[in-house]
């Protein structure tokens, strides 16, 4: 079993490498090394925060767009093309090949995560000429995009097992978007009476909270990020993540790959 | 249904079929509300012996892939079982003694021929010594050893049916399962891979493989079914089914004046000066030679004629049309 999983951990990852997914990290890095001193010139003073919150944001940002451009076609792409045919004809569980696409496409942003992490760092050390221990701190930021990514790679996959490429990418971007104000919504179910606070209830606590994992702010400010918010954050990413996969295998499970 | 030509001597029918199929039906549910059924496969009885070469011929749209489906897995059967090596064909240690190559393959085109058949071969448990031996192997059986680190998206098309023999043959498999191998290739291609299977069939494997090249089925197979509109309408030895369609001989005789009398009998017949020539059933053979020696016409020659794969093919597929219509 682990030797079919991590096959296909591999070659998931080997296809975004060779199908140069993985380009637009050097073109992050290139850019955010070479625009470093441009802060400085634009921001006195503030240049740290805002290269932080940039370097931040765009590895948030650029990792959702990769989960969902990859992991809408994890699936449905290799039923369309007939690879899957060969994979199940094979001592194969469908719920393997599922958790080996999951890690595969997570194993992905994490190597893409170190490399934009690497160029953030790099640009701090050009900007500031050296490195401090409040930039130590953005490792806990960059930790809870991790989980933020476990999220998003589950929520495409769920919907890349059973629907088209472009709903899949649209239903998830869409729970990127709300999951983004999900705190916003906590406080509209608060506020509203009878049904609407049902349902808006319902809603903010089914979507994914990215709200509660987004920690760049606090970092950017130099502010620790506690061991209890890490904690929570980590248990609550393993959790969802863990249900919507469930969720991804049960549908696949049942499906008749025509 | 009656399986004409069925215990083949070659294949003793007293051991553990290689594939059992029994009712094995699938129906699509189709229209917005899906409530409307589409049988693709009607209730499927099939076995193949092991070691034995069985075509599976049909028009396109047959249910030949439905049925390949159903029995990898890759879809569910509304009814009915299959087995393969006498256990469930879902069961993963069966999927490990099995082999398939799908109509028209497109692998991972980022991947070289070793890359691939090295992923393929882990997934079917090979351990890692193993698939450094079977690869050079398999490559070279299937007549690729110079493909190198090339990516498959830089390869024909007969060299990707190639490989895609090599992923189903790479963890020695006992049964292999063939969706249209020879479909889309030009006649080199088709006789190379026709060259494959043949290799295949004398090195013991039990192949199952779907067509509608009949001239491929011919040279190939021990047995042939033959499957139209989801349904069996044939199956049997490939010797046996061309006797069968065929039954007719071709008879030549002097003496127009005894064609008159022939009625019925003659199938078709056609006359130059004092010479006939004409087609008849084989079981009406011996009344037609009484009426020509009381007619006093000189036999020339009888020849029994050789029916075609081609022949009960076409015969199977519209002897229902005609019947329904």
């Amino acid at each position: 079993m682990t030797s079919r999983l991590s096959a296909i951990t591999l070659n998931t990852f080997r296809e975004a490498v060779r199908d140069r997914v993985l380009y637009n990290l050097i073109l992050f890095v290139l850019l955010l090394v070479a625009s470093a001193p441009l802060f400085g010139q634009i921001s006195i003073g503030l240049e740290r925060l805002i290269l932080v919150n940039v370097g931040l944001s765009s590895i948030s940002l650029f990792g959702v767009i990769i989960a969902i451009l990859i992991g809408i076609g994890l699936v449905s792409k290799e039923i369309e093309k007939k690879t899957l045919y060969t994979i199940l004809s094979r001592p194969v569980r469908r719920w393997e090949f599922i958790f080996g696409k999951y890690c595969g496409l997570l194993l992905t942003l994490i190597v893409n995560t170190v490399f934009m992490a690497m160029g953030l760092y790099l640009a701090l050390l050009i900007t500031a000429h050296s490195l401090t221990r409040a930039d130590v701190l953005l490792l806990g930021a960059i930790y809870c995009i991790v989980l933020q990514f476990m999220i998003m790679v589950a929520l495409t996959l769920f919907f890349s097992s059973f629907s088209t490429p472009i709903f899949s990418a649209i239903f998830a971007f869409s729970l990127f978007v709300i999951g983004t104000f999900g705190e916003d919504l906590k406080n509209f179910a608060a506020m509203s009476h009878g049904p609407t606070k049902w349902l808006a209830s319902a809603a903010a606590y089914l979507v994914p909270n990215f709200a509660s994992l987004n920690v760049i702010a606090r970092v950017a400010h130099e502010q620790p990020v506690n061991g209890s918010l890490i904690g929570f954050n980590t248990l609550y990413a393993l959790l969802y993540s863990a249900a919507v996969t469930a969720a991804a295998v049960l549908v696949f499970e049942r499906r008749n790959l025509k | 249904m009656c399986e004409p030509g069925y215990n083949s001597p070659k294949f003793p029918t007293n051991q553990m079929h290689a594939i059992d199929i029994r009712g094995l039906s699938k129906d699509y549910a189709v229209g917005f509300w899906k409530k409307k059924l589409l049988p693709a496969l009607k209730p499927l009885d099939l076995h193949v012996e092991i070691g034995e070469t069985f075509g599976f011929l049909g028009p396109n749209g047959a249910g030949k892939t439905t049925t390949l489906k159903l029995l990898m897995g890759i879809i569910f059967p509304t009814s009915g079982t299959a087995r393969i090596l006498d256990r469930d064909c879902h069961d993963p240690e069966v999927k490990s003694k099995i082999g398939f190559l799908p109509e028209q393959p497109y692998f991972y085109d980022y991947l070289s021929a070793p890359e691939l058949l090295d992923y393929y071969g882990q997934l079917s448990g090979m351990p890692h010594d193993a698939r450094k031996r079977r690869i050079p192997e398999v490559l070279d059986q299937v007549g690729l050893s110079d493909a190198g680190s090339k990516q498959l998206r830089k390869f024909s098309k007969g060299m990707l049916q190639r490989v895609g023999i090599a992923q189903a043959v790479i963890h020695d498999p006992q049964v292999l399962f063939l969706d249209e191998p020879m479909s889309g290739l030009d006649p080199l291609g088709r006789h190379e891979i026709r060259e494959l299977i043949q290799g295949l069939k004398d090195a013991g494997k039990t192949i199952f493989f779907s067509t509608h090249i009949l001239s491929d089925a011919e040279a190939l197979c021990d047995r042939v079914a033959v499957i139209h509109k989801g349904e069996l309408r044939g199956i049997g030895v490939v010797n046996d089914l061309r006797s069968a369609v065929a039954g007719k001989s071709e008879i030549i005789w002097e003496g127009s004046h005894a064609t008159a009398s022939m009625g019925d009998l003659l199938i078709e017949s056609h006359v130059t000066g004092e010479t006939v020539r004409g087609i008849v059933q084989s079981s009406d053979l011996d009344r037609l030679l009484e009426k020509l020696r009381q007619q006093r016409a000189r036999l020339i020659s009888v020849t029994p004629l050789h029916g075609t794969l081609e022949d009960y093919f076409l015969a199977q597929t519209r002897e229902k049309e005609t019947v329904n219509s």
